[in-house]
C-alpha cells in the first residue's frame, strides 16, 4: 500500500532547546507584529506610535507591567489544563467550560460561607473551584476511556453549555438586587489578596506554584513517568502493564480541576464577583498558549507573558486610540498563523 | 521475468529468479515465510524496483516503476490487507478506480456493469451493499472485481485464502477457474499445498530467495513439493536442549480449550490446549498469520478467550488483565518492539523502568530510584552478555539493540514464564545468538518459555516440545527428536501426514 | 398557544435557521473531505461584515452577497494553507482562524455599525396569498431562504452523484486509497474548503444582509460552533442537516416566545439544548463503534493530523 504520510525525521534534542525555541519565537512574533502594523496603517493609525505606546505601557510603566501579570494569571492555569492531559495524548479543548464551572462552584462557596474568615474560606473556594472543573472534565474523560466518544468533541461541545449554566444560576438564584448579570460582590474574605496596590492577586503565586509542581511531577515522579509512557505509545504502555483507562480519566479530571482553579482565581482575585460571560476566550487562549509552548512549563510561562502583553496592549489601544478591542485579536491571530505555518520548527513536541 | 534480483538491508530477497506467466493459466508461487514470493510480485507490480534483471511483456522488455505502470500493462494485484473504504458502497469503491468515470455518476449504468462482470465469473456481489457489511470473502471478491473492471488481464493474488473459510476457498477457486477459462493469467502466492494441488496449472517453488523448481501440475505431488520447499540445512544448532523440569511440576501456563474471537483480518483461535512446564521451551511453528499473534496475546491477557480457561502458575487467570499477568512474574517479548513495547521518545533507561514502576518508586511514587534501575539493567546485561547505550532516546537504537533492550528488561526479575513472539525477526546473527542463549539460560534456571518463531530449524533446535499452528488450531504436538522438518512442513501447510515414530 | 404563536415560531425558526443551515452544509462538505473548521465563527463574521459593508457602500445587496460568498471561500483558504500545505494541527489552526475572524470583522464592520442598507426583497410563500395579513407577514421570505433547501439537495447531489463528490468522500475516508486511485488529496481538500467556505459566506450574507439587516460585533452568536455540532448531529449528511438546523433554531424561537409570554423556563437552559442534544446523540451513536464520521476526521481527533 502506498502511504502518503510519513513521519518527518525529527531534530535531535538540542542543548538549551528552550533558549533556541525562544529565539525562534521571538523572530516569529516580530513577523506577526509587522503584519499587524500593516493592518494599523490601513485603518489609519500610526503603527510605530501604537507599538511605542504598547511597549512603554506594558514594559515601561510599573502599573502597565502589573496589568500584564494580571492578564497572565488565568492563562498560566488554563494552559496547564491543556498541557497536563496532553502528556497522555488527551486533547482538552474544554478549558473554557471547566473554568466557568469552577468559577460557579467557587462562587457558591463565596456566597454560602461568606461569614467564614479568609484563611478558611479561600481554601474552601479553591477546593470547590477545582472540584467543579474536575467534574466538568469527568464526562469527556470517562467517555474517552471507554472508547465511546473522542474527548476533543465532547469538551468542545460542553464549552458553550457552561456559561449558560452560570447564567441560569445567576439569574435564578444569585443575582444581586441591582443587577441581573452578576452576583453581589464577594465579601473581602472571599477575595484573593492583592499585592503592592496593583491588581495582581494571589492567583499568580498559585499559578507559578502549579507550573513548578507540574515540572517536578513529570520529571521525577513515578506517575509522571507512566504518563509520558502513555503519551509516547499508548499501546506499548498498556502492554507494559500501565493502567491506561485509569490514567485517562484521572488526568483529564486533574486538567479540568486546574482550569476550574483558573476560574476561581478570576472571580475571586480579579473580579470579586461572578459575571456573566466573564471569560473572554480564556480557555481557548490557554489552548493556544500550551500549543505554542509545546506543553513545556517554561514555555507556558513565556508564552502567557507574551500573549498577556498583547492583550494588555490591546486594551490600551482601545482606550487611547479608539481601536476596537477585538482588533487585537488580529495580532493574536497573526502570531498564531506564523507559528502554525512553520511546523518543522516545533514538530516533535506534544501539545 | 528474467534474472530478477532484489536485496534489502541484510537479506537477499530475490536471487536471480526466472519466472514465466502465461495466459489462461493459474501459476502458483509456493514457498515458506521469507522465501521471497511477495517481494517478487511487488517488483512485478511496481512497488519495489529490481536491483537487476529484466521484465518482458509479450516478449518486449518493459520498465515498471510504479503501480501505475503495472496497471497500464494490464496487471492487477490483490494484497493481503484490502484497500477498500468501508463507509462506501461496493459500487462507489469500484467507481473510484474505474479508468473512465464520467463527471456525473451513472449509478445505474455502473451497477449494471458490475452485475454483468460479477455474474460472468460467479463473484456474486451486490453493488449496492456497504463494504463495511461484507464478509472477508466478499471483500476479496470486490477487490478482484476492482481489477477486472480496470481491464486487468494478469491478476496477482497474495495469500488470498489466508482469511477465508473453507467454503469461501472453494468459491474463490471456482471464480479463478472461470477467469482462467476466459483467458486471464493468474498468479497465486501461497504456502498452502492443498490449494496449489487443487488449483494450479504451473507451480514455481521459491526457497530462500531462489527458484527451487518450476513444474507443471501434472509432474508433481505433495512429497515432491515439500522436499522442494523445505531444504534440510546443514550446520549444527548452537544449543542443545535438555529437559530440566522436575517431575510432576505444575505447568506454568495452561490453556484449556481456548477459543478466541477474531475481527477482520485476525485469526481466531480454536480449541487450543497447551501446557508450558517449568524448565521447558515450547516452540510454536507455523506460517505467519495462522494465529501466532493471537496466541501470544491471549497468553498475555491482551485479548480474552471467548471460551475456555487460562491458568498461570496454577491459578485461574482467564479474566485477569495484563497488569496482573505481568505482576505475577510473566515476561513478554513481542515482535516489533518499536510499536508494541517501547516509548520511542524516552530514553532507554526510562524505557527499562516503565514495566515495573512500582518496584522503583520511592516516597510513595514521588521519585524514582534510577540507581536501582541502572543496577538492575547492568546485572541483566552482564548475565546476557549484551551492551547498549542507556541515555539516548529509544528510537535511536537499531532494531537489534532494541530487541536486546527488551530482552534485558524482561529478564531483570528472572521471570518464571516468558512469552517470546518472533524473537529474532530482523536481527543480525550476533543478536540472534545472544537472544537465544538468554532464553536457554532462563530455561535452564527453571523458567518456562512459549516461543513463537518463523524459522523451523531454530525451533527444532531450541524447543523441548513443539506445536504447530494452522488456521488457529493446533495440528501437531511433538518432541523435536520425534519429528523432522518435512513433517512439520506438511502440517504448516495444511496437509495431513502420518506421524512416523523414529 | 395560539396558531399565530406557532406560526411565529416556525417563521422565526426559518429566518434564523437559514444561515445556520448554509453554514452547516458548508462544513459538511469540508468535514467529508477530512477537515474540521473550528474557525467557522470567524469565517462567518468576516463574510458578514464584508458583505454588509459592500452592500452599504454600493447600495446593491446582490453585490454584497457575492462579496460575502467570496470572503467565505478565501477565509477557508487560509485554513487550507495552514492545514494542508503546512500540515499544521487542525484544531489549533481553526481557533487561530477564529481569532483572526474576530479581529478582521471588527475592523471591517467598525464604520458600518448602525447603518441601514437596501435589503433583498421579501416574497410571500406561494400558495398562501389567501391568508389574512397577520399571517402572511410571517411568511414573507427572502430569496436566500427559498434557496437554502434546494441548496441542501444540490450539496447532496454533489457529494453522492458526481465524480468529484466521490473523490472528496474517498479523501475524507482514506486519503491513501484516494491517492492510489490517481487523485490528488491535497487539491481536493482545497476545493472542498473553498466550496464549503462559499456556502458559509452565503449563510453569513443571509444573516447580515437579508435577515438582521445590520452589523454588530459577534452578531453570529455562536452559529459557527453550533454548525460544527450540527454536522455531527446530522451524521455528515446534507439532508439531515435540514432537520437539525430547523430543530435548533426552533428551540431558540420557542424560547423567545416563552419569554415574551412570561413563562419561567430560563432562556439559558433552553440555549443549552443544541449542545446537549448533540452530545447525547454522539453517546448514543458512539455505542455503535462505527461513528459514520469520515474516517480521516478520527485522526484529527487523535491528534495525529
Amino acid at each position: 500500500m502506498l502511504k502518503t504520510s510519513e513521519i518527518a525525521p525529527r531534530f535531535p534534542i538540542l542543548q538549551n532547546k528552550t533558549i533556541i525555541l525562544g529565539i525562534r519565537y521571538f523572530f516569529m512574533i516580530l513577523v506577526a507584529f509587522l503584519l499587524f502594523g500593516i493592518i494599523l496603517v490601513i485603518s489609519g493609525k500610526d503603527p510605530l506610535q501604537s507599538y511605542k505606546d504598547i511597549f512603554t505601557y506594558t514594559l515601561g510603566s510599573t502599573y502597565g507591567f502589573s496589568e500584564v501579570l494580571v492578564a497572565m494569571i488565568p492563562m498560566l492555569l488554563t494552559a496547564l489544563a491543556v498541557a497536563l492531559p496532553a502528556r497522555v495524548g488527551l486533547i482538552n479543548v474544554g478549558g473554557e467550560g471547566q473554568l466557568y464551572i469552577g468559577a460557579a462552584f467557587a462562587t457558591f462557596g463565596a456566597l454560602t460561607f461568606s461569614n467564614l474568615p479568609a484563611w478558611l474560606l479561600l481554601p474552601i473556594m479553591i477546593i470547590l473551584g477545582m472540584l467543579g472543573g474536575a467534574l466538568w472534565a469527568f464526562i469527556p474523560g470517562y467517555l474517552k476511556s471507554i472508547g465511546l466518544v473522542n474527548e476533543t468533541i465532547t469538551t468542545l461541545l460542553l464549552n458553550p453549555v457552561a456559561p449558560k449554566i452560570i447564567g441560569f444560576l445567576i439569574f435564578g438564584f444569585w443575582h444581586s438586587p441591582m443587577d441581573t448579570v452578576k452576583t453581589p460582590n464577594f465579601v473581602a474574605a472571599a477575595r484573593l489578596p492583592t499585592f503592592f496596590g496593583t491588581r495582581i492577586h494571589l492567583g499568580l503565586i498559585i499559578g507559578l506554584i502549579m507550573l513548578v509542581l507540574f515540572w517536578l511531577f513529570m520529571k521525577y515522579t513515578r506517575w509522571g513517568l507512566e504518563m509520558r509512557a502513555i503519551g509516547n505509545n499508548a499501546q506499548a504502555a498498556r502492554r507494559n502493564g500501565i493502567p491506561l483507562k485509569k490514567y485517562l480519566i484521572v488526568v483529564m479530571c486533574i486538567g479540568g480541576a486546574i482550569a476550574g482553579l483558573a476560574g476561581m482565581s478570576q472571580v475571586s482575585g480579579f473580579y470579586g464577583v461572578l459575571l456573566l460571560n466573564f471569560s473572554m476566550s480564556l480557555g481557548y487562549m490557554g489552548f493556544m498558549v500550551s500549543w505554542l509552548a509545546g506543553g513545556e512549563p517554561l514555555g507556558i510561562l513565556l508564552m502567557s507573558f507574551v500573549i498577556a502583553v498583547i492583550i494588555t496592549g490591546g486594551n490600551l489601544l482601545q482606550l487611547t486610540r479608539g481601536v476596537p478591542y477585538s482588533v487585537i485579536n488580529l495580532l493574536l491571530a497573526f502570531t498564531l498563523f506564523v507559528v502554525l505555518a512553520r511546523p518543522n520548527l516545533i514538530k516533535g513536541k506534544k501539545v | 521475468m528474467r534474472g530478477i534480483t532484489k536485496a534489502f538491508p541484510g537479506v537477499l530477497a530475490n536471487d536471480q529468479i526466472n519466472l514465466d506467466i502465461f495466459a489462461s493459466e493459474v501459476h502458483a508461487l509456493l514457498g515458506e515465510n521469507g522465501a521471497g514470493k511477495s517481494t517478487l510480485m511487488k517488483i512485478l507490480y511496481g512497488f519495489y524496483r529490481l536491483d537487476s534483471g529484466q521484465i518482458l511483456s509479450n516478449g518486449q522488455p518493459v520498465t515498471i516503476q510504479s503501480p501505475h505502470d503495472a496497471r497500464a500493462l494490464k496487471m492487477g494485484m490483490v494484497f493481503q490487507d484490502f484497500s477498500l473504504i468501508p463507509a462506501l458502497s461496493v459500487m462507489e469503491n469500484l467507481a473510484l478506480f474505474l479508468p473512465r468515470l464520467p463527471a456525473v455518476l451513472d449509478v445505474k449504468g455502473i451497477n449494471q456493469r458490475i452485475r454483468e462482470v460479477s455474474e460472468r465469473y460467479g463473484l456474486d456481489i451486490n453493488p449496492e451493499a456497504m463494504v463495511s457489511q461484507l464478509s472477508i470473502g466478499e471483500l476479496q471478491k470486490v477487490e478482484i472485481l476492482k481489477l477486472l473492471l480496470a481491464d486487468a488481464r494478469l491478476l496477482i493474488l497474495d495469500e488470498p485464502t489466508r482469511v477465508l473459510a473453507p467454503h469461501e476457498v472453494q468459491a474463490l477457486f471456482k471464480v479463478i477457474d472461470s477467469l482462467k477459462k476466459d483467458g486471464y493469467a493468474i498468479v497465486l502466492i501461497t504456502h498452502k499445498l492443498k490449494e496449489v494441488l487443487e488449483c494450479a496449472d504451473r507451480i514455481t517453488i521459491l526457497r530462500g530467495g531462489r527458484v527451487a523448481g518450476t513444474l507443471l501440475r501434472s509432474e508433481v505431488d505433495e512429497e515432491g513439493l515439500i522436499s522442494l520447499m523445505f531444504e534440510k540445512k546443514l550446520g549444527s544448532p548452537i544449543v542443545t536442549h535438555k529437559r530440566v523440569s522436575p517431575e510432576k511440576a505444575a505447568p506454568l501456563l495452561e490453556l484449556r480449550d481456548v477459543w478466541t474471537h477474531a475481527e477482520g483480518l485476525e485469526t481466531s483461535l480454536k480449541g487450543i490446549d497447551l501446557k508450558v512446564n517449568p524448565g521447558e521451551i515450547v516452540g510454536v511453528a507455523g506460517v505467519s498469520g495462522n494465529g501466532q499473534k493471537e496466541l501470544g496475546d491471549v497468553a498475555m491477557g491482551l485479548i480474552h478467550c471467548s471460551r475456555g480457561k487460562k491458568f498461570i502458575f496454577n491459578q485461574d487467570f482467564t479474566d485477569k488483565s495484563i497488569q496482573e499477568v505481568r505482576m505475577s512474574g510473566v515476561a513478554f517479548i513481542p515482535e516489533n518492539p518499536l510499536t508494541l513495547s517501547i516509548a520511542p521518545f524516552m530514553t532507554v533507561l526510562q524505557n527499562i523502568a516503565i514495566t515495573r514502576t512500582k518496584k522503583y518508586a520511592r516516597l510513595g511514587g514521588l521519585s524514582m530510584d534510577w540507581q536501582a534501575v541502572q543496577a538492575d539493567v547492568d546485572r541483566s546485561t552482564q548475565k546476557l552478555g549484551f551492551s547498549f547505550p542507556l541515555y539516548i532516546l529509544a528510537r535511536s537504537l537499531s532494531g537489534g539493540n532494541l530487541q536486546r533492550m527488551v530482552v534485558a528488561r524482561e529478564m531483570i526479575d528472572e521471570p518464571r514464564l516468558i512469552i517470546a513472539s518472533y524473537l529474532t525477526r530482523g536481527l543480525d546473527v550476533q543478536s540472534t545468538i545472544a537472544a537465544r542463549q538468554a532464553l536457554v539460560q532462563a530455561r535452564d534456571n527453571g523458567a518456562g518459555v512459549l516461543l513463537i518463531l518463523e524459522d523451523l530449524e531454530e525451533l527444532l533446535a531450541l524447543s523441548d516440545c513443539l506445536i504447530v499452528l494452522y488456521t488457529g488450531k493446533i495440528v501437531g504436538n511433538f518432541r523435536p527428536e520425534d519429528t523432522n522438518v518435512y513433517e512439520i512442513g506438511h502440517l504448516m501447510t495444511g496437509s495431513e501426514v502420518e506421524h512416523v515414530e523414529n | 398557544m395560539t396558531l399565530l404563536a406557532i406560526f411565529g415560531i416556525i417563521s422565526s425558526a426559518i429566518f434564523s435557521g437559514t444561515s445556520l443551515l448554509y453554514t452547516t452544509l458548508g462544513e459538511v462538505i469540508d468535514e467529508r473531505s477530512g477537515i474540521v473548521n473550528l474557525g467557522l465563527e470567524g469565517v462567518l463574521l468576516v463574510s458578514a461584515s464584508s458583505g454588509f459593508a459592500v452592500t452599504s457602500l454600493t447600495g446593491s445587496p446582490y453585490l454584497g452577497i457575492l462579496v460575502s460568498v467570496l470572503a467565505g471561500g478565501l477565509m477557508n483558504m487560509i485554513l487550507g494553507y495552514l492545514v494542508i500545505t503546512r500540515k499544521a494541527n487542525q484544531l489549533a489552526s481553526g481557533l487561530a482562524l477564529m481569532f483572526f475572524g474576530f479581529g478582521l470583522s471588527a475592523l471591517i464592520g467598525k464604520s458600518f455599525v448602525g447603518t441601514k442598507i437596501n435589503s433583498l426583497p421579501r416574497l410571500l410563500l406561494p400558495g398562501l396569498e389567501g391568508l389574512p395579513r397577520l399571517y402572511t407577514s410571517l411568511f414573507k421570505f427572502d430569496p436566500l431562504i427559498y434557496l437554502v433547501i434546494p441548496m441542501a439537495f444540490l450539496v447532496w447531489w454533489l457529494l453522492f452523484r458526481t465524480r468529484w463528490g466521490l473523490g472528496l468522500r474517498a479523501v475524507g475516508e482514506n486519503a491513501d486509497i484516494a491517492y492510489a486511485s490517481g487523485r490528488n488529496p491535497h487539491l481536493i481538500r482545497y476545493q472542498a474548503l473553498f466550496v464549503g467556505g462559499m456556502l458559509a459566506g452565503l449563510g453569513a450574507a443571509q444573516l447580515a444582509i437579508a435577515y438582521a439587516m445590520n452589523w454588530t460585533e459577534y452578531m453570529t452568536a455562536g452559529r459557527g460552533f453550533i454548525a460544527v455540532a450540527l454536522v455531527i448531529f446530522s451524521k455528515w449528511h446534507p439532508l439531515r442537516a435540514i432537520v437539525g438546523a430547523l430543530i435548533f433554531s426552533a428551540a431558540v424561537a420557542f424560547q423567545l416566545l416563552l419569554q415574551s409570554s412570561g413563562v419561567q423556563i430560563s432562556p439559558f437552559l433552553l440555549d443549552m439544548i443544541p449542545y446537549l442534544l448533540t452530545l447525547i446523540v454522539l453517546i448514543a451513536w458512539g455505542g455503535n463503534r462505527k461513528h459514520s464520521a469520515p474516517a480521516s476526521l478520527g485522526r484529527v481527533y487523535q491528534g495525529s493530523e
